[in-house]
């Protein structure tokens, strides 16, 4: 395979996982290039959410390694791997409800500014007028500028997913990794996320993104690996994994869902 | 000076805070409660109540161990009148200073657990705390008997400026005597430089954080933070107040006893931060006087109190509506803070700032919607 010269931003080199006897992941091999988006497709229980929580740290692989940008991940601490500049939207949001929607967004601004700790009381919140502006201009491209100084608890889950995206915007990561972003979404709902996320993909941000919608996927992956049972079992571009027979065997009742949309 | 600029709402705030608090003597004369020793007791706690109310109210790690740091401010401030000076400024800075590296160790063991094993470990260590000054540590502690003046003192830096008076002198301020009123106001001071250091606190990035941890500490980590040494800070931070409060104690009656260190006194912070209203600035304060005034005043009141209170009732139920009501006073005063915490806690979960808090939207629904009634930031609930 002979192929013009790519910047591999994320390598997962080789990776395993075994939970008491169960093969999680087996031989992961995963290259994501600069400024793509890359989608792992596969069915229920296929081991897409272990292997990103091998990447982001939460989950340590049995074997094999995760290099972020020529950097070793495996073994780093969370907000290490963040501070390298790797950003999660988590499968059910994970925000701070008691806090109102413009301090959500402006509080990860202080963690790309001032480092993974600094104690600053001498400043007040009001006059950090650069994160907080930066924050609002965010916050104004995911529709919720409106609903800034609401508490963030109290916004419905599709809002909070998108809150919790602009918390990852704001802090330019290279590396923006996503789980069912769209999960539980209503169509329309669904729609505007994939036109925010086509807009992140214009600026050249790096993304991986692990969906069920194959509206979603195909709408926006440049890159697709298919997973199933630990195994990476297809890679390639959209249109060649969409005619994939091992790929059309593994979903089964689920193939006409490939051709849905 | 930027550290001087605030928010304005926060200016208003520590206005009339200040106002009020300097006020005292004037406002708790009808109210029975305005001599020196009691206002002192509730300018002081009211300064132990907000430190905690730091750790408690902004990152939710609950101490059941802060009476700890109070002794040992206590302690120390009276080391510093027997080795050095009576001056009260030294006293107060080797206090915080040697309070502040007691919760760093402590808060960087029992930091490595949330929770409920975060507080028992807290009280572990404060009972430890307790348990030395009474055993081992007798030489430094004096025990039972207290650490007290004694007429042999070095005291090397009085000693040196001025001839040894004859008696045992008391705490003063660059040879100003604190005694009565003049304690009163040094403490009444301290708090409002205390109060004004919280609020800088609370309107920061730093006490975002705080109070981002306690919403989601796992956004947190994978937002780029470590969460570790913030939760350490603020331990660190109202382990200092502790032991301010415990030097005020000390300067106001040079005397160090080891009940300061009971865990009753970790527990009673607990109640007049919740009381007042957990994570609020100006709740613990409230919750503060409330309890010591209890303690204080209500304890005081005995049956004829009572029945000259009611006596504005029929002759025939004077007699048993006294004979109920005085099982709430005197002795029984526990027995009324009891059933007033029950309620605050069940009903107003927010303390007594969520009543307030209520209270003013009552009013700002009958009023036409103002933009400032519309956005009303509250500290973190």
């Amino acid at each position: 395979m002979s192929e013009p010269q790519k910047n591999i931003v994320l390598h997962v080199a080789d990776v395993h996982k075994h939970f008491a006897g169960l093969h999680a992941l087996s031989d992961i091999d995963l290259q994501v290039e600069e400024g793509k988006t890359h989608a792992i497709i596969g069915p229920n229980g296929a081991g897409k959410s272990t292997l990103l929580n091998v990447i982001v740290g939460r989950l340590a692989p049995t074997s094999g390694a995760v290099v972020f940008d020529g950097q070793v991940l495996t073994g780093r601490k969370p907000h290490q791997i963040n501070q390298l500049g790797v950003a999660r939207v988590f499968q059910t949001p994970e925000i701070f409800p008691d806090l109102t929607v413009l301090q959500n967004v402006m509080a990860p601004a202080f963690a790309k500014r001032d480092g993974a700790f600094r104690i600053n009381f001498v400043i007040p919140l009001e006059r950090e007028t650069g994160i907080r502006e930066e924050a609002e201009a965010i916050l104004e491209d995911v529709g919720l500028y409106e609903r800034r100084d609401s508490h963030a608890g109290a916004l419905s889950r599709g809002d909070k997913r998108r809150m919790e995206l602009a918390m990852c915007l704001i802090q330019h990561p290279r590396l923006l990794l996503l789980d069912e972003p769209t999960a539980g979404m209503s169509r329309h709902d669904t729609n505007t996320t994939i036109d925010l996320l086509k807009k992140i993909k214009a600026r050249g941000m790096t993304k991986v993104i692990i969906e069920h919608d194959m509206h979603v996927v195909f709408s926006l992956a440049d890159k697709i690996s298919v997973l199933s049972g630990g195994k990476i079992i297809a890679e390639g571009l959209p249109d060649e994994v969409r005619n994939s027979p091992k790929v059309q065997e593994a979903y089964l009742g689920g193939a006409h869902r490939l051709e849905a949309h | 000076m930027d550290i001087f600029r605030m928010p304005r709402r926060d200016l208003i705030v520590f206005v009339i805070f200040a106002a009020v608090v300097l006020a005292m003597p004037v406002w708790l004369q009808p109210l029975g409660a305005a001599y020196p020793a009691l206002m002192q007791k509730l300018v002081i706690s009211a300064v132990f109540a907000i430190g905690f109310n730091i750790l408690f109210g902004l990152t939710g790690y609950l101490s059941f161990g802060h009476a700890a740091f109070l002794g040992v401010g206590s302690y120390t401030a009276v080391w510093s009148f027997k080795l050095f000076t009576m001056d009260a400024i030294p006293a107060i800075i080797f206090a915080v200073l040697v309070s502040g590296l007691f919760a760093l160790a402590i808060g960087y063991l029992s930091l490595r657990r949330s929770g409920i094993y975060f507080s028992i470990l807290t009280l572990a260590f404060a009972q430890m705390c307790y348990n030395l000054a009474y055993s081992v540590l007798t030489p430094i502690t004096n025990g039972e008997t207290s650490l007290q003046l004694t007429l042999r003192d070095p005291r090397l830096i009085d000693t040196a400026l001025a001839p040894r008076p004859a008696g045992l002198p008391s705490a003063g301020l660059f040879g100003n005597e604190l005694n009565g009123l003049e304690g009163f106001y040094f403490c009444a001071v301290v708090l409002l430089i205390a109060f004004f250091i919280t609020q800088k606190i609370f309107s920061s990035p730093f006490g975002m954080m705080l109070r981002a941890i306690k919403s989601n500490q796992t956004r947190m980590n994978y937002t780029g933070f470590n969460t570790r040494p913030y939760t350490l800070t603020a331990f660190v931070i109202s382990g200092m107040y502790a032991g301010l409060a415990g030097a005020l104690f000390a300067i106001t009656d040079p005397l160090a006893g080891t009940e300061r260190m009971q865990w009753t006194a970790s527990g009673e912070v607990v109640l007049m931060t919740i009381l007042g209203g957990v994570g609020t600035l100006v709740g613990p304060v409230l919750g503060a006087w409330l309890i010591e005034y209890f303690e204080n005043i209500f304890s005081a009141f005995n049956e004829n109190v009572v029945h000259r209170f009611f006596s504005f009732l029929p002759a025939e139920i004077v007699d048993p509506v006294t004979a109920v009501a005085s099982k709430f006073v005197g002795e029984g005063w526990h027995l009324t803070l009891g059933l007033l915490f029950v309620l605050v806690v069940v009903f107003l979960p927010g303390g007594i700032m969520e009543g307030v808090r209520r209270i003013g939207g009552l009013f700002n629904r009958r009023s036409p919607p103002t933009s400032s009634g519309a956005v009303r930031v509250q500290p973190a609930e």
